[in-house]
């Protein structure tokens, strides 16, 4: 079934992009095959060499094969959820809903700057300070007039290849990126409050592409959260998500996402980090949202003393399947990562947890450590745990650790004879369970944040 | 530790020598129906198991190989020109004296007779495709315990050999179970009836003589209810010019109560291909323990499994793999719980020395609407020089809230204080590093009969001489 919603612009003949692709034929879709397997809308009002890059990016897309059973970069995955002929390329919001929207997205009381993107297409901002700016900080949406940001944008944006399964989608985002966001930081600035970005998806059916660009140079300091929700849960919709983070020499980057998703939403993210010699990226995500999640973060540890932390926390209900897949590249001497990825399941939903920390030779004294742990709820749930190593170097530490267990009736059993009813008591000890990640974030304010939207979700799913 | 360390030489002169042999029967280089049917015809086959190797040689052709994910050395195995029987007749000699003095100086060396007086309840020495030698002790025998090879095994026993053969490890399990099906020869069949102990281990030795030869061994062992039987297997061949090639299937089937342990000591030469398929089928309240250590070949790709099939059953994987240069030992564990209850252990420990690789890949499958399953899985890494690899691939489905999976792996150094403290006691660095190793895998070691056991710690003392300088 092909949704009703409307194309924004119609892909119409633009001479100038498509004069590139030399004889570039009218691509047909394949029989009974649309939504997402039309051509992208031209971007008239984009540079062009940013047009010339979606135009290649969507040939691209074609010449890709789909994901199949057998690849090896989506065991375990229900690939029957990755329709894509379902959705079209979502539409502007009208303006009272765009206010709607701008009015539910509460972040923190105290914001560096705040971004609102409704279907890619910015409804709202609270732009920097006068100071910030003056220090030479950037904090736009992609869509505003970056001319002056060309040489890093020419360089960093849209540089990495996708790693980790998902080449097609890759593709697919940036033959259709028309947003998102994008985070300078010279050298030496601290940006000492969060940054925040909105993403709102909104229409059935509809599909959206955010995209994150956070460029910290040396010695700076940055924090950004963004927030990924649903303007109606009941809609379907397909989100492509691409995040890139380049953390200078000696910088300190902080990434927090908050997923969540209507639950009839399908989405993929792609996040590749890029940490130079003693800079430290930590990330979070909170996974809470969608039918179907993929989440593929990559992170290159290309400098020596580079550390990274990457941290996890999912609930996981009704039939909801997250797909988690994860690849610490240490390329340097002395370097670090420290992997925690926490699962709670329950009913008939299922996780998929394929990491790798990898090693390259030279990259000696590595300390690496992974750790994924799921807490089985239900007895229809399905957790699917792949951590893996190679290591090219002989100087190292690198352990990794899977478990899968269930709770403790010696656990319950002790808060029962403290009077709480046994369900409510197994909801207790599972959000202590994913809780313990947040900890982990040196930021006791961003903490409180994504436990109360933790805790958000776990009311929803209490039994009535 | 980043200077680069002196390789190692391994000590194989143990294996290393061959003797030239006229052989009696020669399927001749390459793999056809023809093959196929020279060998089914020099074994006097029943027809069945005729249109059986046929049949396998067609899946066989049908396969890929398992390029995504497995070594790109795969490559280099060239089917044609292997040679994939050769033999001196079929029939085994029961006495030590038939035996031809070629092969008897080859067996001497490997001191199979010596090993037998000592305490062998039976033995079975295959050199390239047949037996060349099979014994049973007495007791044993009187016991109604059956070890013969496979040939004599399906046309002596064929009610007990038919229930179960190719039904653990089916023909298409992969390409190269398929083709063992397809060109098999030689390997133990062995039978414990109801409630037989078998106090002393049935020990087989495989050799590789001839170059370019692919040698095909099939194993059939059946333990009946509450029987006992632990199984030995060494493994040697001379270093040639060209690769050769072993590929073996062994099938293992406890019944209720049963316990089969299967120990593997394999040295192959480094460059013959070792690419086994092994699984075990556990029935109720049964047990199967894989004692596997791979020291030789130049490509190893084995993975035992256990299928628990009844309630209570238990599996367990023991790995030791020590990848020396130009070798890769990719080995590991696959653990299927079909039943409630059931628990399995995987503990595998490898050490890379110089531009060795050692890889392990696991797979605890644990399905819908079970209850109490356990399973533990360590492996643990010890990397030696710069050059060194190590890589885990572990894969754990599980299902259901009332299982309890633990997965953990780990890759370090030998510590460099440990080696110091003890050089400051008066041990030469590479002693140090000798015992270091040993100690890593002590354990492990100490799980095999104690002949072995001395035997790879000696084997692991000589891999580590002049590993470090």
């Amino acid at each position: 079934m092909i949704p009703s919603a409307a194309v924004s612009e119609p892909p119409v003949d633009s001479p100038e992009p498509l004069a590139l692709g030399e004889d570039a034929p009218e691509p047909t879709p394949p029989a009974g095959k649309g939504g997402l397997f039309l051509p992208p809308p031209v971007q008239k009002d984009q540079p062009t060499w940013f047009q010339e890059r979606q135009w290649k990016a969507w040939e691209k897309f074609e010449s890709l094969p789909l994901p199949h059973r057998k690849d090896s970069a989506w065991r375990y995955t229900t690939l029957g959820k990755l329709d894509i002929s379902r959705y079209t390329p979502a539409a502007a919001v009208d303006s009272s809903a765009a206010e709607a929207l701008a009015a539910r997205s509460l972040g923190g009381p105290e914001v560096a700057g705040r971004l609102v993107t409704v279907n890619d297409r910015v409804v709202q901002r609270t732009p920097l300070s006068d100071e910030l700016r003056a220090k030479g900080v950037v904090f736009a949406p992609m869509g505003d007039d970056l001319s002056a940001q060309r040489e890093t944008l020419l360089r960093h944006f849209m540089a990495n290849e996708s790693v980790l399964g998902s080449q097609k989608f890759f593709a697919l985002h940036q033959a259709h990126v028309r947003g998102g966001t994008f985070i300078y930081v010279p050298k030496g600035v601290h940006v000492e409050l969060p940054l925040e970005s909105f993403h709102w998806i909104a229409g059935e059916g509809a599909a959206i592409f955010p995209h994150t660009l956070v460029v910290a140079e040396e010695g700076s300091q940055v924090t950004l959260i963004d927030y990924l929700d649903s303007a109606d849960r009941r809609q379907n919709g397909f989100v492509c998500g691409v995040s890139d983070l380049y953390v200078g020499a000696g910088a300190k980057v902080t990434y927090l996402a908050a997923q969540n998703w209507g639950e009839e939403v399908v989405a993929l993210k792609m996040n590749t980090a890029h940490v130079a010699a003693g800079g430290h990226l930590t990330s979070l995500h909170v996974n809470l949202g969608a039918r179907y999640d993929r989440l593929e973060s990559h992170n290159l540890l290309a400098g020596a003393g580079a550390r990274s932390d990457m941290l996890s926390a999912t609930v996981a209900t009704a039939s909801q399947e997250f797909d988690q897949r994860t690849l610490q590249d240490h390329l340097a001497p002395d370097t670090g990562s420290d992997l925690l990825y926490k699962n709670s399941l329950s009913d008939k939903s299922k996780t998929i947890f394929s990491g790798l920390i990898k090693v390259a030779p030279g990259a000696h004294r590595t300390d690496a450590y992974q750790k994924v742990r799921n807490l089985l709820l239900s007895d229809d749930a399905e957790a699917d745990s792949m951590p893996g190593l190679e290591i090219l170097a002989d100087d190292v530490r690198c352990t990794h650790g899977a478990t899968s267990g269930f709770v403790d009736d010696a656990e319950l059993f002790y808060l029962q004879s403290r009077g709480i009813p046994r369900l409510l008591a197994q909801q207790l000890i599972t959000q202590g369970f994913l809780t313990e990640v947040l900890t982990r974030l040196d930021d006791p304010r961003a903490t409180a944040r994504l436990a109360d939207l933790l805790a958000a979700k776990f009311e929803r799913m209490k039994p009535r | 530790m980043e200077t680069d360390k002196a390789q190692i030489d391994i000590d194989r002169s143990a294996g290393d020598f061959s003797y030239p042999m006229n052989y009696e029967f020669d399927a001749g280089t390459g793999l056809t129906e023809a093959t196929v049917d020279y060998i089914s015809g020099v074994k006097e086959e029943p027809e069945w198991i005729r249109d059986f190797r046929r049949q396998a040689l067609r899946t066989f052709f049908k396969k890929p190989m398992p390029t995504n994910w497995a070594s790109r050395d795969l490559e280099n195995i060239i089917f044609n020109d292997i040679r994939y029987y050769l033999s001196s007749g079929t029939k085994p000699k029961r006495s030590w004296d038939d035996v031809s003095p070629e092969m008897k100086q080859t067996f001497e060396r490997l001191g199979i007779p010596e090993q037998e007086r000592k305490f062998l309840a039976g033995v079975e020495a295959q050199f390239d495709s047949e037996a060349a030698y099979s014994n049973i002790k007495k007791v044993a025998a009187d016991q109604g315990v059956i070890f013969v090879g496979s040939t004599e095994g399906l046309k002596e026993h064929p009610e007990i050999f038919r229930k179960w053969f190719g039904k653990v490890i089916p023909v298409g399990d992969n390409k190269f179970s398929a083709l063992n099906a397809a060109v098999f020869s030689g390997g133990s069949f062995i039978y414990v009836p109801p409630g037989v102990k078998v106090k002393h281990p049935l020990q087989a030795y495989f050799r590789i003589n001839a170059e370019s030869f692919g040698q095909f061994e099939r194993t059939l062992i059946i333990a009946d209810e509450g029987a006992e039987v632990t199984y030995m297997e060494g493994c040697t061949a001379p270093k040639f010019e060209t690769a050769t090639l072993h590929s073996a299937v062994v099938e293992l089937v406890a019944l209720k109560g049963a316990k089969i342990q299967y120990i593997t000591v394999q040295n192959w030469s480094n460059n013959v291909f070792n690419l086994v398929t092994k699984r075990g089928l556990a029935h109720e309240d049964a047990e199967i323990k894989w004692i596997d250590c791979n020291i030789g070949s130049r490509l190893t790709m084995k993975y035992p499994g256990v299928v628990m099939k009844g309630r209570r059953a238990r599996g367990e994987v023991i790995s030791i793999a020590l990848a020396n240069d130009g070798q890769h030992q990719d080995t590991g564990a696959k653990m299927v719980h079909a039943a409630d209850d059931t628990t399995s252990n995987v503990v595998s420990k490898s050490i890379s020395v110089g531009t060795g690789r050692a890889t392990y890949r696991g797979l605890v499958h644990v399905p819908k609407h079970l209850k109490g399953c356990k399973n533990n899985t360590e492996c643990d890494a010890l990397l030696i020089n710069p050059h060194s690899r190590t890589d885990t691939y572990p894969a754990i489905s599980v299902r259901g809230n009332r299982h309890a999976m633990q997965h953990e792996a780990s890759v370090s150094q030998v510590s460099a204080e440990q080696i110091f403290y003890m050089m400051s006691r008066g041990l030469t660095e590479s002693q140090a590093m000798s015992l270091s190793v040993n100690g890593f895998v002590n354990d492990l070691v100490r799980q095999f009969p104690m002949e072995y056991s001395v035997e790879l710690k000696r084997l692991i003392e000589l891999q580590m001489e002049g590993s470090v300088g």
